[in-house]
């Protein structure tokens, strides 16, 4: 299935596309979580599904690249599956499940386990690119919000949340300020990973398909989680340890094994789990 | 010991084949083939060109054949292949007046110039099904040719009649100039939008979801008294001035339907009571699209015509950002993707608040105890 599909040009968009969408990623990049509206091209994926994502990818690899493409942390879901072998077979390029020796990383909904490294690039699939999208539903006032700086709303809400549970009750898109200017969606990754967005070496690209816009967070760049000083962000943690890899500091899984309801908890980054367990095997 | 279900790309492959078969049904049947969908079909057709933004009916027969008849999916697979068509350029705007008709109804005046055509139309059939059909028999052919010999009137649009006496808002300004519209598929959409982006929307827009908010609009739900003021469909000739040569050169033609509708104003600090257009046109024969478009379309201008945006109809970034199918399909159809991750989350979030919340239950009733 990996042969390389003809009459399309590399990584299917044409060049003029390319192009466009680059500019609009060289200005996300200068303006931290800034979104920059772009002309989102209508891609043979349907929206929701990663032609955000889909299209930041074909504007920045390159034929000596090779690419890793992760859904809900795994490399072996079917939307993953997908999204690889249209670039395997229409860019040609070299595929690996390994992060350490990806050069791009398509994900959907997780940051790997595995730390990144600079000169690696994390491209995020965005369905909702505006972290003010449940508060105000209309584009022309979330623009005067961010250009405003005025994000009390969202305060307003986590506050609420405080109010009413004890602590902020949002467990995934939770919202961050980027370099102290502009707030952004992380998209709906777990909040176990916003940490690994905070000054992380790795250059991080946001497409949103239908929403039409980029966002970036360059290396090295400051994402702080929305808190208050006596709710102090904090992340999931689990009781339970991998039931393969036994990690305890990864990302987990509830599986359920049978119809009584037992459970078993599993690494949800597939590459991360196999990496520990071949780990283990070499140094009993 | 648990694996990790493995074997996605397997799958894949497989439930392409089997949705392949599935398509093609009884192998006793003969396959249907793309001419005859574009030629038995050509309502369905029309929506898929409509939606799809090409104009091609063998295309849109092929995608109909291809998507097993769901007009959503034949839909996509016009779009997908329409995205990676390069511009030639942009034609000269349509002339409608100067259509070749071969239906035109108006609902505000029993007699006009160049008459009603009633054309082809399932309108004022009884909705009754024709078991001739079912038997596979011919239907009852038409009684006799019409008398297309007869050259046509011409037929002036109707609006224009009422422009002449200054009823009705003119559709341009004295000395107003084309504006050459953006192309939404290139450019992605600001609001406010100009009037321009806004019908372009809504031509390539959900024709069930159009219908419904132009429903809504004239059942209170929207400041909407509308008339038809006149519907027309037939071919129009497309021209293109190329570069090289500086001049029009006509390309072909094709089949549109047009609906300009009439509707109250009453008036503001500056303009006179008159009458306001809605308009709206669509590819191959599609009257219940062209009616909502133009439906819809009015019912957008109520914040340039300071009337109040009080209903879902009139909000642009309600009705435009919503009105794709394709983007809808896709969204609402990604529920189907993977949140493992997501639903985990929520998981352990609802199992901690109930967990919580049981234990100040449990303290409070102990605090009640040994009062």
């Amino acid at each position: 299935m990996s042969e390389v599909a003809t009459g399309y040009n590399f990584a299917y968009l044409d060049e003029q596309s390319k192009r466009m969408i680059r500019r609009a990623l060289l200005k996300a990049v200068a303006i931290p979580g800034f979104q920059v509206p772009f002309g989102g091209r209508e891609m043979p994926l349907p929206h929701g599904w990663g032609t955000g994502g889909m299209q930041v990818t074909a504007s920045v690899i390159g034929q000596q690249d090779t690419l890793k493409v992760i859904d809900q942390g795994a490399d072996d879901t079917t939307n993953a599956v997908s999204i690889r072998r249209f670039f395997a077979r229409t860019a040609g390029v070299a595929t690996t499940e390994e992060t350490a020796a990806a050069d791009l990383i398509q994900t959907r909904h997780r940051i790997p386990e595995t730390p990144l490294r600079n000169g690696q690039i994390l491209i995020y699939q965005v369905p909702t690119p505006e972290p003010l999208r449940f508060i105000e539903p209309r584009d022309s006032e979330t623009i005067k919000m961010h250009a405003l700086r005025e994000y009390g709303a969202m305060q307003v809400k986590l506050y609420e949340d405080v109010a009413r549970f004890g602590h902020i009750a949002t467990s995934y898109d939770y919202p961050v300020m980027v370099n102290r200017r502009y707030m952004m969606s992380p998209s709906p990754i777990p909040k176990f990973d916003n940490p690994k967005m905070d000054r992380m070496p790795a250059l991080q690209l946001f497409g949103a398909g239908f929403e039409k816009r980029i966002y970036a967070v360059p290396p090295y760049t400051q994402v702080t989680s929305l808190d208050f000083d006596d709710h102090p962000f904090e992340v999931q943690s689990w009781e339970e340890s991998c039931a393969i890899c036994a990690a305890q500091d990864s990302f987990l899984d509830e599986v359920i094994t049978d119809d009584a309801g037992s459970r078993m908890f599993v690494c949800s980054d597939t590459d991360y789990c196999r990496q520990r367990v071949a780990q283990q095997e070499a140094n009993p | 010991m648990y694996v990790a279900v493995k074997g996605g790309e397997q799958a894949i492959d497989n439930a392409h084949a089997l949705m392949r078969k599935q398509r093609r049904g009884d192998t006793k049947l003969a396959e249907l083939t793309v001419a005859q969908i574009q030629a038995q079909l050509p309502l369905a057709v029309d929506r898929v060109m409509n939606e799809g933004s090409v104009y091609d009916p063998e295309l849109a027969a092929l995608a109909l054949k291809q998507a097993s008849g769901d007009a959503v999916e034949a839909i996509f697979l016009l779009r997908a292949y329409r995205t990676t068509l390069p511009r030639f350029g942009y034609s000269e705007a349509l002339d409608t007046e100067a259509m070749q008709i071969e239906r035109r109804i108006s609902g505000t005046f029993k007699e006009l110039p160049g008459g009603q055509i009633l054309g082809a139309t399932y309108d004022y059939t009884h909705r009754l099904l024709d078991f001739a059909l079912l038997a596979e028999g011919e239907a009852a052919q038409a009684a006799r040719e019409p008398a297309s010999s007869e050259p046509l009137e011409p037929c002036p649009r109707v609006l224009e009649l009422l422009n002449q006496e200054g009823l009705i808002e003119r559709s341009r300004n004295e000395g107003e100039q084309d504006q050459t519209p953006r192309d939404l598929t290139r450019e992605p959409v600001t609001y406010p939008a100009e009037r321009t982006v806004r019908l372009q929307n809504l031509v390539r827009g959900d024709e069930g979801f159009l219908l419904a908010l132009s429903y809504a609009s004239m059942r209170g739900y929207g400041d909407s008294h509308p008339f038809a003021g006149e519907l027309r469909t037939g071919r129009v000739s497309v021209a293109l001035v190329p570069e090289e040569l500086g001049f029009a050169v006509e390309i072909g033609d094709m089949l549109l339907t047009e609906c300009e509708m009439v509707n109250q104003f009453h008036g503001s600090a500056t303009e006179p009571p008159q009458f306001t257009r809605g308009y709206g046109v669509a590819l191959g024969r599609s009257e219940r699209k062209a009616m909502s478009v133009a439906l819809v379309e009015r019912a957008l201008r109520a914040d340039e015509l300071g009337e109040m945006v009080a209903y879902p109809t009139q909000d642009q970034e309600f009705v435009l950002s919503h009105t794709d199918c394709v983007s809808a399909n896709g969204f609402v159809s990604h529920l189907k993707l993977p949140h493992y991750v997501d639903f985990q989350s929520e998981l352990e979030m609802i199992r901690r608040l109930r967990r919580e919340q049981q234990t100040s239950t449990q303290q409070t009733d102990a605090e009640q105890n040994d009062v």
